[in-house]
């Protein structure tokens, strides 16, 4: 793959690295399209087709699709964001998102319309093959690879190699599900244990030579029914990372369960073989694979280091001072880098969605102001500028806050992830995506970002008791669903507490049913037994930790306990005395369930 | 170059080097569409100025007459039409020439600010115009009327186009109409995409040539204005503008379709 002829915008525009595009399977969308009209391919066909190049059903209609723009290892160049941008306003609704697997979708697009989304694709070297369907998708790297303190190396180079190997590779193209990869900087920053495949970086001596590999896990993931993953074994030397993907692919193929959908992860199969007897399997097919792959089946993996350039400041601003709410800002949004006097920064979206011209905006500022020339998808639907030299933070706060992408805390409890719910997907049953909107702004309201206690905390929501807003995994997790008072229903959450993703990786545990006009005041109170009860070194996240593992001591020793006290706020009201209660957000009609039919595991 | 090109069928669209060189022959009347203060600090060097606000607020026949006598035009003259909001405000003005019965106009292929960017020259100098007298021979079979519509969007070869943004579209829209954003139409260069990619957006979305197709928008038919360019530009010959679009529609109480039980404008960051 060469990146030769792609285009360049600016004379300052670092070009991506990988060009994952063919251009034909843009015209070859656009005659499927067509085929399928004419009735001349069945609906089932279609569809697995669809899924395959990126382009997922939408909630109550077969006119329109969501397009994925897969990112692997979160990836993406200030050219691409422009291309984004022009798309979203040409195709889309005028805004994209990010997703919590750093892939950005367009929303609303007409069906006829995804070949010229991806012909404008093809343009900067980004595809959408196999960002949905029974396919390895998109191939996730922590956004602070690289520059993580905890980190033993940087772990882009084998995300890319992983994702190159894979796209279009006959060996995933027809499996009997989705299947995840995720690798990590350490055990703090990474989701390893909630994937298919997770990948922590170790290094180990022998004779006195560093050798590098991984810490893998198998089998966790997030869905109807939870998993966390397996480890392996010990170490797993680079050189078989490659042996080791190809063993637990063939064997997922070979036995995963084509005939239940609500089975049909790998956990399952984990699951019902049990963790031994699978584990064996890999380690003998993964004998095999080494025994019989071609020398020439390797990965690609360029270790040369990112060219590092601060860009050259044309300072037009000196002198002026920096504006309001600055150190508000970078206390919850910049990481200290490992190298000295660079930060991350974590650019806040609301539910992760973006507006054409903060994309265009995002890609001057990106080339202005960071030293490795692109940006990084994060994992809770954020985007992350890299390598910001300490003396230009002011100025970049200055040009975020311009562009309307200066809010804060997004590294605190005040960033809510939200899945799209009944915004766009077939299986919502309420606007998770609103909600997590309406909670960020009563946060910074209340600048509840501020509070120290309540940073390593979070809050997840899902629109349906799948996990696409990874609510399993959250401080505050939510799901929803339909409730009822007589023949009235109401938009309800079942809300789960104490899950976690880091090394203590825990589920959630489930605590009571909040009406979705409930839930600020539900979390609030939360907040507010936690003050009272909590011990001086306490945060939110670590109280509720003991609260769920029956290790705490104050008036909350269980999750009942919570349940006692919370049962007044979330009494149902009468029709009569509060309409409201009985509508969902973003909606003036009465509540009621609809769903269509799902694509997860078409 | 100005020659050959009037040899040919009047082209939608005038690229800048022709335009400059019919403005140094003196075979072209340019007609700045912005508003009086905007043309009045620069504009392309010869034109003359007929902010579209004002054309709108009487655009009876009778009175648009008037407007063009006094910027000097009658039926001979060589119009070309520009504005800087993407074409759609200089489509609007050359629809209502087209419709007068003024049949040799076209936009200028780009916006004022991409000429500007080009380093193209400009003027402050406002020409002084000797009035003319153009004919009023009405073109009804380029307009849509409300009742006019109704009827036809029933027919099976004919198309309504919306070109409003999605948002709005999903919304509200009239019933059976197809949904082409205004923003589909054109490229970051010029007001419209060239030929081949126009066509293919068309043929994709099942726009034959041989349809009647009728545009509208939201309110006074400028995006559905160049829409009609966009498809012109294509050899489409059978169009209408539903020029009162979709402000009269609601106005008149006809029947409006919306996209149900999806909270779409949810996902928008505006």
């Amino acid at each position: 793959m060469t990146i030769d002829n792609l285009k360049q915008s600016g004379p300052d525009s670092k070009l991506p690295r990988v060009n994952w595009a063919k251009i034909e399977e843009a015209e070859n969308f656009a005659k499927t399209v067509k085929l399928y009209r004419q009735g001349k391919i069945d609906h089932d066909n279609f569809r697995r087709f669809r899924l395959q190049h990126g382009a997922y059903g939408t909630r109550m209609t077969d006119d329109y699709a969501m397009v994925r723009i897969k990112i692997p290892a979160g990836e993406i160049y200030p050219i691409q964001l422009e291309k984004i941008a022009q798309l979203s306003e040409t195709f889309s609704i005028g805004s994209a998102h990010i997703s919590t697997r750093q892939n950005i979708q367009l929303h609303w697009v007409v069906l006829e319309d995804v070949s010229e989304i991806m012909r404008g694709l093809s343009e900067v070297g980004l595809t959408s093959r196999e960002a949905c369907g029974n396919t390895v998708r998109n191939v996730m790297c922590s956004p602070l690879a690289g520059v993580c303190h905890d980190e033993e190396f940087d772990t882009t180079p084998y995300a890319i190699a992983t994702a190159k190997f894979l796209l279009r590779n006959p060996l995933n193209q027809n499996l009997p599900r989705k299947f995840k990869f995720n690798f990590t900087c350490c055990e703090k920053h990474g989701m390893a244990r909630m994937v298919d495949v997770g990948l922590i970086p170790v290094t180990r001596e022998i004779d006195g030579k560093t050798q590098r590999g991984f810490k893998i896990f198998l089998g966790g993931g997030l869905g109807n029914k939870s998993f966390v993953g397996h480890h392996l074994e010990d170490f797993t030397p680079e050189e078989d990372l490659l042996y080791t993907s190809i063993a637990v692919l063939r064997i997922f193929d070979r036995m995963g369960n084509r005939k239940n959908m609500a089975r049909n992860r790998m956990r399952y199969l984990v699951d019902e073989m049990g963790w031994e007897k699978f584990q064996n399997l890999v380690l003998k097919e993964r004998a095999i694979v080494r025994a019989t792959q071609s020398v020439i089946v390797k990965l690609d993996v360029d270790n040369t280091p990112n060219d590092i350039k601060r860009p050259i400041t044309v300072s037009d601003e000196d002198g002026k001072s920096t504006p309001e709410g600055y150190s508000r800002w970078l206390k919850t949004s910049a990481f200290k880098q490992k190298q000295d006097g660079y930060h991350s920064v974590f650019v806040n979206l609301e539910a992760g969605d973006i507006t054409a011209n903060q994309l265009n905006a995002l890609a001057k500022i990106c080339r202005e102001f960071s030293a490795e020339g692109f940006a990084r998808n994060g994992f809770s639907q954020e985007i992350v500028l890299r390598w910001i030299h300490e003396s230009d933070l002011p100025r970049l706060y200055s040009n975020l806050l311009e562009a309307g992408l200066a809010k804060p805390g997004t590294l605190s409890m005040a960033s809510p992830i939200g899945c799209s719910g009944t915004t766009s997907c077939n299986l919502a049953l309420t606007n998770s995506h609103r909600l997590a909107k309406e909670i960020q702004r009563k946060f910074l309201e209340l600048k509840l970002d501020e509070d120290d206690e309540l940073r390593d905390s979070t809050i997840k929501i899902s629109g349906c008791p799948n996990s696409c807003g990874q609510h399993e995994i959250a401080t505050i997790g939510f799901y929803g669903g339909g409730g009822r008072v007589g023949n009235d229903m109401y938009p309800s959450y079942q809300m789960s507490l104490g899950g976690r993703s880091d090394r203590e990786t825990m589920l959630g545990v489930i605590c009571m049913r909040v009406p979705a006009k409930r839930i600020i005041p539900v979390i609030l109170k939360i907040i507010e037994i936690f003050k009272k009860n909590k011990q001086s070194e306490d945060t939110l996240s670590s109280w509720i930790n003991r609260v769920v593992k029956g290790n705490e001591n104050s008036e909350i020793r269980s999750v009942n306990d919570f349940k006692q006290i919370l049962a007044p706020l979330v009494v149902s009201p009468t029709k009569e005395s509060d309409a409201d209660f009985y509508l969902d957000y973003g909606s003036d009609t009465n509540y009621h369930t609809i769903t269509g039919k799902g694509e997860c595991a078409a | 170059m100005c020659c050959l090109s009037k040899e040919n069928i009047k082209s939608v669209t005038t690229d800048a080097d022709v335009l400059r060189s019919e403005i140094r022959d003196k075979s072209v009347r340019v007609i700045d569409v912005r508003r009086e203060e905007d043309y009045k600090k620069t504009h392309i060097p010869t034109s003359v100025n007929m902010p579209l606000a004002n054309l709108l607020s009487d655009d009876s026949p009778e009175r648009v007459v008037k407007l063009v006598n006094a910027l000097g035009i009658d039926d001979e003259t060589s119009v070309v039409v520009y504005d800087d909001t993407f074409g759609a405000l200089a489509s609007r003005v050359a629809w209502t020439l087209e419709y007068l019965g003024h049949n040799d106009v076209s936009l200028l292929d780009m916006t004022f600010g991409q000429w500007n960017s080009l380093g193209l020259e400009t003027d402050s100098k406002i020409p002084s115009i000797e009035s003319k007298n153009h004919s009023l021979k009405l073109r009804p079979e380029i307009m849509a009327t409300a009742d006019y519509l109704e009827k036809a969007k029933e027919k099976d070869d004919v198309i309504l186009l919306d070109n409003r943004e999605r948002l709005n579209f999903l919304e509200q829209h009239i019933p059976k109409a197809v949904n082409i954003p205004y923003r589909s139409l054109g490229t970051s260069e010029k007001i419209l995409r060239p030929k081949e990619d126009m066509k293919r957006l068309f043929e994709n979305r099942g726009i034959e040539p041989d349809s009647e197709i009728i545009t509208y928008c939201g309110s006074v038919g400028t995006l559905s204005g160049l829409a009609y360019y966009a498809l012109k530009s294509v050899n489409h010959s059978n169009l209408k503008l539903y020029v009162r679009s979709f402000k009269e529609w609601k106005n008149l109480k006809k029947p409006i379709d919306k996209q149900e039980n999806a909270h779409y404008w949810d996902l928008s960051a505006e």
